[in-house]
């Protein structure tokens, strides 16, 4: 390194941090276990082609009945959340509700549906909780920054004395409303992938049959249901209306199949048995309490989350590269219409294709190594910033003597959009880390691998001990994110939540 | 106006297969509700199970339902939370079931469950022939078991493992995988994503009757010891509920049932009595290997 580049370093806080993220990423890659491990994975692949374009709609039995259990927990658990969600928002400033909701959000919808499974069984109270306690946590965390950051001209010229819910109500709301609107409309997407997603740990949501189809190779059967998925998703802003919203929601509760009794035997059994440890339920006391945790400590909770940190800063890195190759396909500065629209097709793909998915196709292509998390991963996430970012290239105008191709991307455009493209980047990584430990569940051995294992041997005290350690990990990803986001003075706008 | 016309149909159509669709499981108080564990051809667990459903209904008259599930884990939850007072389990998730349930108990077995066999099969690539001995050989290859709660996928196989390497298979293997269920693990060793794998058998001779394994490229490495296998198990409280001695209509229900056509969708040949201390050998051999506390 000369003189230069060594005082560039120094000076550049920003050169300086991607300089210690990409190396550490670099250093977890080599440790990596990145095999390919089919033999011939192209046979699969041509398979997997084939089915997608011979896509079979009449495989699924009760394909109707899926679709509309998903909608139905999407509908529900998403409305349910953003009210929820405003009123946490409201009360934001208390700690301990920050705090609530940081916990809450910390766990991943998989994790919450597993546990409801326990306590309530396949009732749809499991799939409207595992959507709308996790997302309440989100939308409070969201919203409360939308008020925080709302403009404070109106309510400075308020005359003192004026009631705190007056000022709500009439000057700070009505300012942020169609913020919140937009964003509970962009949650209710969210809420239907999860919803198809929760069909993989059991509900009878898409995923359930997605997942079979896929795991049995019945790729036209797959195809088909991936399809309906897009088109669900597409169309969402035709039909999702306000006016419609109370309708849907009655209709969502009337077809779910509330007569699954729930009990609340079951329910107490799981608080006061269930999740106590094993050696305290056996009478072994504290010394053999501490062997189960020192146990489960190092041989699950250590290993699991070495991999699971080692996943996420390889995805955070492999996402940024992506994010910055992705970009300009959406980008009128770089491509003419009929170019920018397969950018779009293509983006909107790779963007509603949920990660979880997208790991399992590739990892029955690819075999079981950290490759197909990674990839996918980084697709998902690129797909989403590089849409943000060219979205934002829209606004700028460039000079006509501008140099065009190569150059243009590498002198015009990226230097303008490098900034926005980081924060984007460092406020997804905790989303990120969040689904590199569901990702476990596909066998990746991740903290939700030692998760997903506790589940099927029925050790609901370990699961809630290695789901607790998952979400402690998320919370301190989240505050360094922030941290590193305030450090390099980076802004996240609003649409990149 | 035309994405809005277009928009008012689609809300139409959402709302039309909300409202005019009947929704699937409405199990009423009196309906007696089975599962079964997902072992193999997941995707037509439906039509293989609600043909079993109409046949005990008829045997019992009640209302008889199948409900489908994800997992091993998750029939066993379902049994345990009472959504299914009776189930087709494994050794190993029948032994789970009954531990967690006061009064449940094994009532039927398949006529091949008393002496239950796991295959090793390998990869043509690995160059290894079926032998009587266990294949040491197989060290340091890839391995893939089945589900993480399967008997004759993962409980059997990883009890002779740690027995001939006095190891854990993690330290076994330069891989170990859970494929999720036997049709898998067969695909995924056929295809060579792992070297080797451990099989149901009776999941084995199936696919190879229906053409799905390919002998070139897959084989079979050892055969296992017997072992007690898979069980229906029943809650002890049916009888209040359904009316007495309702367990042993139950089990008469099973014991008789010779449609060969019912019998496929398990595969057995027959079923035959069983009791809960049949299954005492799968409960040492699970907290042997520490699946069981």
């Amino acid at each position: 390194m000369n003189d230069t580049t060594a005082g560039y370093y120094r000076r550049s806080p920003l050169a300086r941090t991607l300089a210690w993220f990409t190396a550490i990423a670099v250093v977890c890659l080599a440790f990596a276990d990145i095999d390919i491990t089919t033999v011939d994975p192209w046979a699969e692949f041509g398979r997997l082609a084939l089915g997608l374009v011979t896509p079979d709609f009449t495989a699924t039995e009760n394909l109707l009945h899926a679709i509309a259990m998903t909608l139905a927990f999407a509908l529900l658990g998403v409305s349910l959340s953003v009210v929820l969600g405003f009123a946490l928002a409201l009360v934001f400033h208390i700690a301990l509700v920050r705090g609530f909701c940081a916990v809450v959000r910390a766990v991943h919808e998989l994790f919450w549906a597993l546990i409801f499974l326990q306590v309530f069984g396949l009732s749809p109270l499991t799939g409207i909780l595992a959507i709308a306690i996790p997302y309440a946590g989100i939308v409070a965390k969201v919203f409360a920054e939308i008020l925080e950051e709302a403009d404070d001209r109106a309510l400075r010229t308020l005359p003192p004395g004026t009631g705190r819910l007056s000022a709500l109500l009439f000057v700070r709301l009505p300012d942020v409303w169609a913020h919140y609107k937009t964003y509970a409309l962009y949650r209710l997407e969210c809420g239907l992938r999860s919803s198809a997603v929760l069909g993989f740990v059991g509900l009878p949501t898409l995923g359930f049959h997605l997942e079979t189809a896929f795991r049995q190779g019945n790729y036209a059967e797959a195809a088909a249901l991936l399809y309906i998925f897009y088109v669900i998703i597409a169309t969402q802003r035709l039909w999702a209306r306000r006016q419609l919203l109370p309708l849907y929601l009655v209709a969502a509760a009337a077809i779910l199949p509330w007569s699954s009794a729930i009990s609340g035997a079951n329910i107490a059994r799981f608080f006061t048995a269930d999740i106590v440890p094993f050696p305290l339920r056996n009478g072994e006391g504290l010394a053999g309490l501490l062997e189960w945790l020192h146990n489960l400590l190092i041989q699950q909770a250590l290993p699991g989350t070495i991999a699971t940190v080692q996943l996420t800063m390889i995805a955070l890195l492999a996402t940024g590269l992506l994010s910055a190759l992705f970009f300009p396909l959406v980008s009128p500065v770089m491509f003419g219409r009929a170019g920018r629209t397969a950018g779009h097709v293509a983006l909107v793909v790779i963007r509603s294709t949920p990660e979880y998915i997208l790991a399992f196709v590739l990892l029955q292509l690819w075999g079981p190594s950290m490759l197909p998390a990674i990839v996918a991963l980084a697709l998902h996430n690129g797909g989403i910033i590089g849409h943000l970012v060219g979205r934002y290239t829209e606004t700028l105008t460039l000079r006509d003597d501008a140099p065009r191709g190569l150059a243009r991307y590498g002198y015009e455009l990226l230097p303008r959009v490098y900034n926005g493209l980081l924060a984007l980047l460092f406020y997804r990584w905790e989303i990120i880390m969040r689904e590199t430990a569901i990702l476990g569940i596909l066998g990746i051995a991740t903290l939700g691998f030692y998760v997903d294992s506790a589940f099927a041997e029925l050790r609901f005290d370990r699961a809630l001990v290695l789901i607790a350690i998952t979400a402690l990990l998320n919370i301190a990803i989240d505050m360094t994110s922030r941290r590193v986001r305030r450090h390099l003075r980076l802004r996240t706008t609003l649409e990149g939540r | 106006m035309q994405i809005r016309v277009m928009g008012i149909w689609l809300a139409a159509a959402i709302l039309a297969t909300a409202i005019f669709h009947v929704p699937q499981t409405q199990a009423a108080e009196d309906t007696f509700v089975f599962t079964a564990i997902p072992d193999q051809d997941e995707a037509r667990l439906r039509s293989r199970f609600e043909k079993v459903a109409a046949y005990l209904s008829d045997e019992l008259g009640v209302k008889v339902e199948y409900v489908p599930v994800k997992s091993y884990a998750a029939a066993v939850t379902a049994f345990r939370n009472d959504q299914v007072q009776l189930a087709w389990f494994g050794g190993l998730s029948g032994v789970q079931a009954r531990r967690l349930v006061d009064g449940s108990q094994a009532i039927a077995q398949g006529v091949e469950d008393p002496d239950f066999v796991t295959y090793f099969i390998a990869h043509e690539s690995t160059g290894l022939a079926e032998s009587s001995e266990f294949p040491k050989e197989i060290a340091g290859k890839t391995f893939t078991f089945g589900s993480k709660g399967s008997t004759s996928g993962r409980l059997m196989p990883e009890f002779h493992i740690r027995e001939q390497f006095g190891k854990a298979p993690e330290d076994v293997f330069s891989r170990v995988g859970f494929s999720g269920d036997h049709s898998r693990t067969i695909a995924l060793v056929q295809s060579g994503a792992f070297e080797v794998g451990a099989v149901n058998y009776k999941v084995w001779a199936n696919e190879l009757n229906e053409g799905r394994i390919d002998p070139e490229k897959v084989r079979i490495i050892w055969r296992t010891p017997g072992y007690p296998d898979y069980q229906w198990s029943i809650r002890g409280d049916v009888d209040r509920r359904f009316g007495p001695e309702f367990i042993e209509k139950v089990k008469a229900a099973l014991l008789s049932m010779d449609d060969p056509d019912l019998l496929a969708s398990f595969p057995r040949a027959g079923f035959i009595p069983a009791s809960n201390a049949d299954y005492a050998p799968i409960e040492d051999t699970g907290k042997t290997i520490g699946i069981l506390d």
